[in-house]
């Protein structure tokens, strides 16, 4: 077996078929990243598995997960404002929970520098939006490298790094989920030796520091100063690619899209010529100008917002130029990633006489989606169950991020609004005021309670507030592959100190507090009941352990897992196992009758309860 | 080859991480490009998952083009009437292991299961060839992945790809008692 941890320190490089979030630890190892810090977000927890794969006392770069993408910045900074190079990742609106730190540090002389990697969701692949986070990237004076390939990760991480280092300024390089996942042979160079100093640089004379009053906007003008010298030297940067067909039409475009319009160039006759930037942030105006008046017709094709698109326009406005730019059209340009099939819809919509849309061919077979579930054995699907019996049809739930947010799909539908990490308590908040009639539950995981849900239940013993809230207790983060969380005892690197929710609530002053095991469900049905009858801010947590790790660390150790369940002689076909609880093991035969798919049963028994007619039999 | 388009599907959980994985590197080790990506939305398990594989000088998107794949490759029986639906090519080809773990409108009762032979009347309509595969004394469901690897093998469906390149495959990513069983039950199939 190949490692992929020898592979990452190799020292004289080699070519390896990686991911996007593999090429781009080679890169962090390569350019001397020394502090590495991240929250799991999906497209980018990969990066952290390529981390792990290294071993640990090999590794020149300390990892952390840290508790939220906010104080993982402020890690990465405080390394880097002590002279160590830095990077921060996580997903798309992570940046969101970060911005309030983020858009300070184009404003700091950042001295070892650092890199901030953004996994962008175009499309909302596993994202509650498909924000475009290059407004960052503009609201706070940040270049923003764009690759669109692993091997394009790879180099651009390196050249990021360096642009950091050199100008004490923060880089992003803005990844897509496609970019991250994708995956294809990445030829790494030689491995640089490092001499990495253990002595802390930070000087207050490399400051101010302190952006209070006067000083915050001469640290401004410091920052526009870089931003405008970053200017002329972007225009040098070998990062943009220029591809002549000798046409009068052009496009403009950056990152996966560009690979998506290169699929469909293939197929077409006249091909319009194409400028493919590596550095959507500030852009290479020159460069632009130049391939603008080289053209009648310039397209820009650019996935989600029209960022490129003013800029552009306002450059050709300046410059006097009569080039025809096409921008966005409907809204649907608007939506989605740009995939091939899309790039060629949006490109039909401009120039129809070269590109036509993909017709769909008719078929009479129509299939539905099959969308995300808990797993066989889930303690999230044992305790909806429960709690679903104990609500009323009036009553309001407030869902949270995290694999319990699935309750919200058939047949639970429990969870009826969603924000973002942490909003549960305060949301459920605001909808228990003026209401005598609707009683408000809301839901937050255990990862989350961590990252951002402290703030909302503060707020909700501080005043006051009527509502339950249920901890959904699973002892990881498991919808981002499994990462520890504080109240584990386990940080990525080491055994640490365990932080229990429940004294956690007590110290932060919440008096009513129920706990229970979901597998539990008439216990968990009567506190849920109990609760919903009280006065006040109430607590419940629901505690299974995620059964996907559980099952994992059983098999990795040669554990027996128990016998899957069967369904025996005295059901009577009332299809509460299949139908209302719902575990994906139990299927549907032909005539009717209910079986256990074997393969997907876990043994776990937590649905014998659920049984009316109590037919699911446990096997010894 | 200009372009040889794969797309994979099944559910989560079933084991197209790896196969999809296999595949690549037994395609590199062919000696043709390949690259492709994974895609999977929220869930860990239960919930559709397919992989991209676009071998050859001419693919750009790790994303294949919709009804333009040369082949696909399901591990499950919905999943392999909604691949061949919504990407393969007419006149393309259909390998799919015949494991059936119902969605959700099957289970609830809304909708039936898909039939094999609704599978066969689709494939005929789109002149595609169908290759079913099924295999009755398989001890572990964990390695229907590695029984179709070795049914694409033998019948030598990915172009210039041939049986040592999946074994050199699977050696790179798997290792003691796990490669071993996988090898033997592969070098069984695939003969």
């Amino acid at each position: 077996m190949k490692s992929m941890g020898e592979m990452l320190l190799s020292t004289g490089g080699g070519s390896e078929i990686v991911i996007g979030n593999t090429a781009i630890v080679r890169a962090m190892l390569e350019a001397g990243v020394r502090v590495a810090t991240s929250y799991p977000g999906s497209p980018t927890p990969e990066i952290a598995s390529a981390i792990a794969s290294i071993p640990r006392e090999r590794n020149p770069m300390y990892f952390e997960f840290s508790v939220n993408e906010k104080v993982a910045t402020e890690v990465a900074f405080g390394a880097s404002i002590n002279g160590h190079l830095s990077c921060v990742f996580f997903k798309s609106v992570g940046l969101n929970v970060a911005a309030d730190t983020f858009v300070q540090l184009s404003m700091m002389e950042l001295i070892g520098g650092m890199v901030i990697v953004l996994g962008d969701d175009p499309g909302a692949n596993s994202s509650q939006n498909e924000q475009d986070n290059r407004h960052y990237a503009h609201l706070s004076y940040t270049p923003v490298f764009e690759p669109a390939t692993p091997s394009e990760v790879y180099v651009m991480f390196k050249q990021a790094a360096d642009l950091s280092r050199k100008l004490r300024m923060p880089v992003i390089v803005r990844l897509s989920t496609h970019v991250c996942h994708a995956k294809e042979k990445v030829y790494f160079g030689p491995m640089p030796v490092h001499e990495h100093g253990n002595k802390p640089l930070f000087c207050m004379e490399n400051g101010p520091y302190i952006p209070i009053a006067a000083d915050a906007l001469k640290m401004k003008r410091r920052t526009l100063h870089k931003f405008w010298e970053l200017k002329d030297l972007l225009e040098e940067l070998p990062v943009n690619i220029v591809e002549d067909n000798s046409s009068e039409r052009g496009v403009i475009t950056a990152g996966a899209p560009y690979l998506s319009l290169m699929d469909v160039l293939e197929e077409v006759e006249d091909k319009p010529d194409v400028m493919k930037l590596g550095i959507v942030h500030p852009l290479p105006k020159n460069r632009i100008l130049q391939f603008l008046k080289a053209h009648k017709e310039v397209k820009i094709l650019e996935e989600l917002d029209d960022v490129l698109e003013r800029e552009i326009k306002a450059f050709a406005y300046d410059n006097g130029l009569t080039t025809r730019i096409l921008g966005k059209g409907d809204l649907e340009d608007w939506i989605g990633e740009y995939t091939p099939d899309k790039v060629r819809e949006v490109l039909s919509k401009c120039w129809p006489d070269t590109f036509k849309p993909v017709k769909e061919p008719d078929s009479p077979v129509k299939l539905n989606a099959r969308p995300a579930q808990m797993c066989p054995g889930c303690g999230h699907r044992s305790a909806f169950h429960a709690i679903k019996l104990a609500l009323k049809d009036t009553d309001i739930t407030v869902a949270d991020i995290g694999c319990h947010t699935l309750g919200y799909l058939e047949p639970y539908r429990v969870g009826q609004v969603l924000l973002c990490m942490g909003h549960s308590t305060g949301t459920a908040a605001g909808l228990s005021m003026f209401n005598d009639s609707r009683r408000v539950v809301a839901f937050l995981g255990d990862s989350t309670f961590f990252h951002a849900g402290l703030p909302g239940i503060v707020n909700a013993v501080f005043n006051k507030h009527n509502l339950t809230l249920i901890i959904m207790e699973n002892g990881t983060t498991a919808m981002t592959g499994h990462q520890d969380h504080p109240a584990v005892g386990r940080n990525f690197n080491d055994v640490s100190q365990k932080i229990p929710v429940r004294q956690v609530l007590e110290g932060l002053g919440v008096s009513n507090i129920r706990e229970i095991d979901t597998y539990n469900q008439a216990g968990l049905k009567e506190y849920v009941e109990a609760a919903l009858e009280e006065e006040g801010f109430k607590v419940i947590i629901a505690r299974h352990p995620c059964m996907l790790k559980f099952t994992r660390e059983m098999r990795k150790k040669g554990k027996k897992l128990p016998r899957p369940v069967r369904v025996g002689e005295k059901c009577n076909l009332k299809y509460v196992c299949v139908g209302q609880f719902a575990c994906p093991s139990y299927q549907i035969a032909d005539g009717g009758r209910v079986w256990v798919q074997e393969d997907l049963c876990i043994g776990d028994r937590s649905c014998v309860q659920t049984c009316p007619s109590q037919a699911i039999e446990p096997v010894e | 080859m200009k372009k040889y388009d794969i797309f994979l599907a099944g559910v989560g959980g079933q084991g197209i991480g790896l196969l999809s994985e296999t595949l690549a590197r037994a395609v590199d080790y062919s000696g043709q490009r390949v690259i492709g990506a994974d895609t999977h939305g929220l869930a860990q398990r239960g919930g559709m998952v397919s992989s991209h594989l676009r071998v050859g000088t001419g693919a750009h998107s790790v994303l294949i083009t919709r009804h333009s794949a040369d082949l696909v490759v399901a591990l499950e029986r919905h999943e392999a009437l909604r691949g061949m639906l919504d990407y393969l090519k007419d006149g393309g080809t259909l390998v799919y292991y015949d494991a059936v773990w119902q969605p959700l409108d099957v289970r609830l009762r809304r909708t039936a299961q898909v039939r094999n032979e609704d599978i066969e009347a689709e494939a005929a309509r789109k002149k595609a060839k169908v290759l079913r595969v099924f295999k009755e004394d398989l001890a572990d469901s964990r390695m229907q992945n590695v029984i179709i690897m070795a049914e694409l093998s033998k019948a030598k469906l990915i172009p210039g790809v041939e049986k040592e390149h999946y074994t050199a495959a699977l050696s790179d990513l798997l290792s003691g008692r796990v490669l071993e069983v996988n090898l033997k039950a592969f070098e069984e199939v695939a003969g």
